[in-house]
């Protein structure tokens, strides 16, 4: 009898982890991921919610058995027999699950760092993460400490502003977009200035987000890798149209990507260095952006922390 | 166990019965104010959930059409504050709290009776300033009302209002938290030491410390953030040099034990609940009574969780991480230790129970996804978007919300001295339970392929599922009906309930339903642990009567 269950709760929980396996690789939650970063999101976010699918599972099935097995049966006024605590059980759900959160937070930790293309700030001297560094093909991840960063390539700095309820994307040679253009295979580094109230930078293909706020120059880096075009999403709420914020994102080849750029400088130009180029979002025009990005300039900016 | 029950006549015949008058004075009976708290705090309740509606009906369609998008931040902000601070903090702490804790304590009154009525009283201004802000135009940016957006603000006046209702209404809830913690620690009966009480009073205290600790820094907050949006200063404002990001610090530093404040004596509730109707011991008591206390140390130590996009510093990050995860291990107990409870009992499936069961099943799912939250890589992707909005509606709705249903249910009885009707208590559970998950286990999707909460207008190829979430969330609506009625009509003509209807073992059984107003006639005889089940108790007077 004793074995006969023990075989059967063996089966079930294998049963359990082959169904998380699979979840985990086909859960379907996410959108396509444009960027590298997006990739490795993905692995840890598959991870954790097939460990989530698999403990939703036994908690919910061990919920629904009780109720079906253990409810109480008409007449019977006894009470069940009483079972006040059992010391190994205990012990087991509560180190189980130290040990599960533990790893959780030094896998989690892990693909941060590599998600940020740095050793995390305190641990940039101990080279513990410096294998994954090192494996990154395009090899252009700047670390934070300043004598680090002539070892690396500069990544690709783009000034951009935020306001009620816009995008503002700054490239060399005078060239102010509502799009944002990027290349693929290099490493992009986005510096924000906020110009009246919290916003925050949001592209769902690159699970990547970062606030932009009014004072404070805030920054993020990513590393495009699939050519489209996809949304950047204001993901702060910032007053009655927050929700119509929003912009483009172009990833293109950097063939492409110069062939644009070279078409906005000319342009701007020609239109003596004041144009915006690109397909504006329905609510502003460009002499509106214009006028917002000269407001911002006399405003002092925050711009001054250039790195390009 | 054989059980006498006693008879009663239908109708009138409960000899404690409070006169309905009562519940509008300011009376400093425990008993009295309990009631008065989880009445008012349901009427918002309905009114929060009427917003909420609104809400779901802007959302039916991609576009902002119902109403435009500035109204629509101010429904989600009124639902947001109404919902936290008139409905599940008030509720659990100055409903079930001030109801539950002297009976279970045997003690006749909380430590400061005028204290407590003066804590209740104070909702009335505050949430009356909070209702009227709607004719000015309500606060519109947010529960958390983040500078310089909330400086910035063309609802000045109702930001305003907001400020100084929430500033009243945590000065409430502080009133109530010292209540608890004397009351608790000093007002026990001869012969009950701290770990015969019943959880809930573990609970109660553990939260009480946790509103003691964190609300007055949200006052602070609050009293700075209405001096720049009054008088001009900058303490937020950067134009003049102030630093948003410390405001959020500060707001999370209250607002994230604010979460505990509103599921730990949910937790309590379910632990008085399971026993009794499944005929069981609670299952590791010394183990759930200290989980609620290493819930209350770390909790005050996770905030930043929620500003893992707002540029912190990385080490920052890391710390906040860690300890986030690290609240799992505590709960994960409590989520164990009650199916254990479950574990070979005899179940009485019956409204109570039924959504005591449901509160474990729907709170492990928010539980799970707040461990992936708690991941900061995870949550810089799903930080502001549907997925948080689902997962703390799983936590808020499918935990508190659930809790506080078995409370009301288990606890009708004793407090109103009638029996509710079982039928109608179960059609309100089954609809709030398929309601709950067509409404929000959709959102966690929407947020993941990329919608963003807070907006009034989204991308069309989310409407399918957005419209599912609206359909639950009028089924949602809909199951409250059942349960008002069921609740209005059982208190006036319900069926005399007996003292001891679920022959329970704590000591708010052990009197009359209603109780008598000093609570026991005589003195409370403390005859058994709480949750002494499986033992033989027909020679008691807990069913002798
Ligand atoms: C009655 C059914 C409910 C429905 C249909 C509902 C629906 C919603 C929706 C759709 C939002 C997102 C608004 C947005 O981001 O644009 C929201 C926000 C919120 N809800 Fe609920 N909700 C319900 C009950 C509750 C309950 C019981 C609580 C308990 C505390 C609660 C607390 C909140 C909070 C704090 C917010 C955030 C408000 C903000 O963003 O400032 N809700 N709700
Ligand atoms: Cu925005
Ligand atoms: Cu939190």
């Amino acid at each position: 009898m004793k074995r006969k269950t023990a075989f059967l709760i063996s089966i079930l929980l294998a049963l359990v982890v082959v169904a998380s396996i699979w979840y985990g690789r086909h859960h379907g939650l996410l959108p396509a991921a444009a960027g590298k970063e997006a990739v490795l999101y993905d692995r840890l976010f598959g991870t954790l919610i097939g460990i989530a699918f698999g403990l939703f599972l036994i908690v919910q099935g061990v919920l629904i058995y009780s109720l079906i097995k253990f409810r109480r049966k008409p007449g019977d006024t006894a009470d069940a027999a009483p079972m006040h605590e059992n010391l190994s059980l205990e012990l087991v759900w509560t180190a189980v699950p130290t040990v599960l959160v533990m790893w959780v937070a030094i896998y989690s930790f892990d693909v941060y760092t590599e998600m940020r293309g740095t050793g995390a700030l305190m641990m940039a001297h101990q080279h513990h993460h410096a294998p994954v560094m090192v494996a990154d093909a395009s090899g252009t991840s700047p670390l934070f400490s300043p004598d680090a960063t002539t070892e690396v390539a500069e990544p690709l700095a783009l000034e951009v502003q935020a306001m009620q309820f816009a995008w503002i994307f700054n490239y060399p040679g005078d060239v102010a977009s509502a799009e944002l253009h990027v290349p693929t295979g290099r490493r992009i580094r986005l510096n924000f200035a906020a110009m009246d109230v919290l916003h925050a930078f949001w592209v769902p293909e690159l699970r990547l987000k970062q606030d932009t706020i009014p004072g404070t120059p805030t920054h993020l880096e990513f590393t495009p890798q699939k050519t489209g075009e996809y949304s950047v999403v204001c993901a702060e709420l910032c007053g009655s149209y927050h929700g119509g914020m929003r912009a483009t994102m172009v990833i293109q080849t950097p063939e492409e990507y110069q062939a644009w750029l070279t078409e906005q400088q000319e342009l701007a130009q020609a239109y003596d260095g004041s144009m915006i180029a690109g397909r504006l979002e329905p609510s502003l025009d460009a002499g509106q952006i214009r006028q917002l990005q000269s407001r911002f300039m006399a405003s002092g900016g925050h711009l001054n922390h250039s790195h390009s | 166990m054989t059980q006498v029950i006693p008879h009663y006549p239908m109708g009138d015949a409960q000899p404690n019965r409070t006169p309905w008058w009562t519940y509008f004075t300011f009376s400093t009976d425990h008993k009295v104010i309990g009631i008065q708290y989880l009445v008012t705090t349901f009427v918002f309740y309905l009114i929060g959930g009427a917003l909420a509606a609104i809400i779901r009906t802007e959302l039916a369609t991609p576009d902002s059409d119902l109403m435009p998008p500035e109204w629509y931040n101010g429904m989600f902000t009124m639902h947001g504050t109404v919902m936290i601070f008139l409905w599940i903090v008030p509720s659990v702490t100055g409903g079930f709290g001030n109801y539950l804790v002297p009976l279970m304590i045997g003690a006749r009154d909380m430590a400061f009776p005028f204290l407590n009525a003066l804590a209740f009283w104070m909702i009335v201004p505050g949430a009356t300033l909070l209702m009227g802000s709607f004719f000015v135009g309500p606060a519109s940016t947010g529960w958390t009302a983040y500078p310089p957006l909330s400086i910035l603000t063309e609802q000045h006046a109702g930001q305003i209002m907001w400020i100084f209702s929430l500033l009243i209404i945590g000065t409430s809830s502080i009133l109530a938290a010292v209540n608890f913690v004397v009351t608790i620690w000093s007002m026990r009966m001869p012969g009950m030491g701290l770990f015969d009480m019943p959880l809930f009073c573990w609970a109660t205290l553990a939260a009480a410390i946790m509103v003691l600790t964190s609300t007055p820094v949200l006052a602070g907050a609050l009293i700075l953030l209405s001096f720049d949006l009054m008088g001009g200063t900058n303490f937020f404002n950067p134009t003049g040099g102030g630093d948003p990001v410390v405001y959020q610090h500060l707001f999370w530093f209250y607002s994230h034990p604010a979460v505990y404040v509103m599921i730990l004596p949910v937790f309590g509730i379910v632990s008085e609940v399971l026993p009794p109707h499944a005929r069981k011991p609670i299952f590791g008591y010394k183990a759930i009574a200290y989980s609620s206390m290493m819930i209350c140390a770390l909790g005050l130590f996770v905030w930043a969780h929620h500003m893992f996009t707002s540029g912190t510093p990385d080490w920052l990050r890391i710390f906040f991480m860690v300890a986030t995860l690290l609240v799992a291990v505590p709960t994960g107990i409590k989520v164990f230790s009650w199916m254990a409870t479950l574990w070979g009992g005899k179940l009485r499936l019956e409204s109570p129970l039924l959504f005591a069961v449901g509160f474990i099943s729907m709170f492990v799912v928010g539980g799970l996804s707040g461990v992936m939250l708690g991941s900061a890589p995870i949550d810089i992707h799903v930080h502001d978007t549907y997925f948080v909005v689902g997962h703390f509606h799983y936590v808020l709705f499918g935990g508190s919300v659930f809790g506080i249903y078995a409370g009301l249910y288990h606890w009708f009885p004793k407090m109103t001295g009638r029996m509710f009707n079982e039928f109608w208590g179960k059609v309100h559970f089954v609809l709030t339970f398929v309601g709950f998950n067509l409404c929000f286990l959709p959102m966690h999707i929407l947020g993941l392929m990329g919608m963003p909460r807070r907006v009034a207008q989204y991308d069309p190829q989310f409407t399918t599922i957005n419209q599912i979430c609206t359909f639950g969330a009028f089924l949602l609506a809909i199951s409250t009906i059942p349960f008002l009625v069921n609740a209005v009509y059982s208190w006036l003509w319900g069926e005399a309930a007996p003292n001891n209807p679920w022959q329970a073992l704590t000591l708010e059984w052990t009197t009359t339903s209603p109780p008598h107003p000093h609570n026991w006639e005589g003195d409370p005889v403390l005859e058994t642990g709480p949750y002494d089940y499986g033992k033989d108790y027909s020679q008691s007077s807990l069913v002798r009567h």
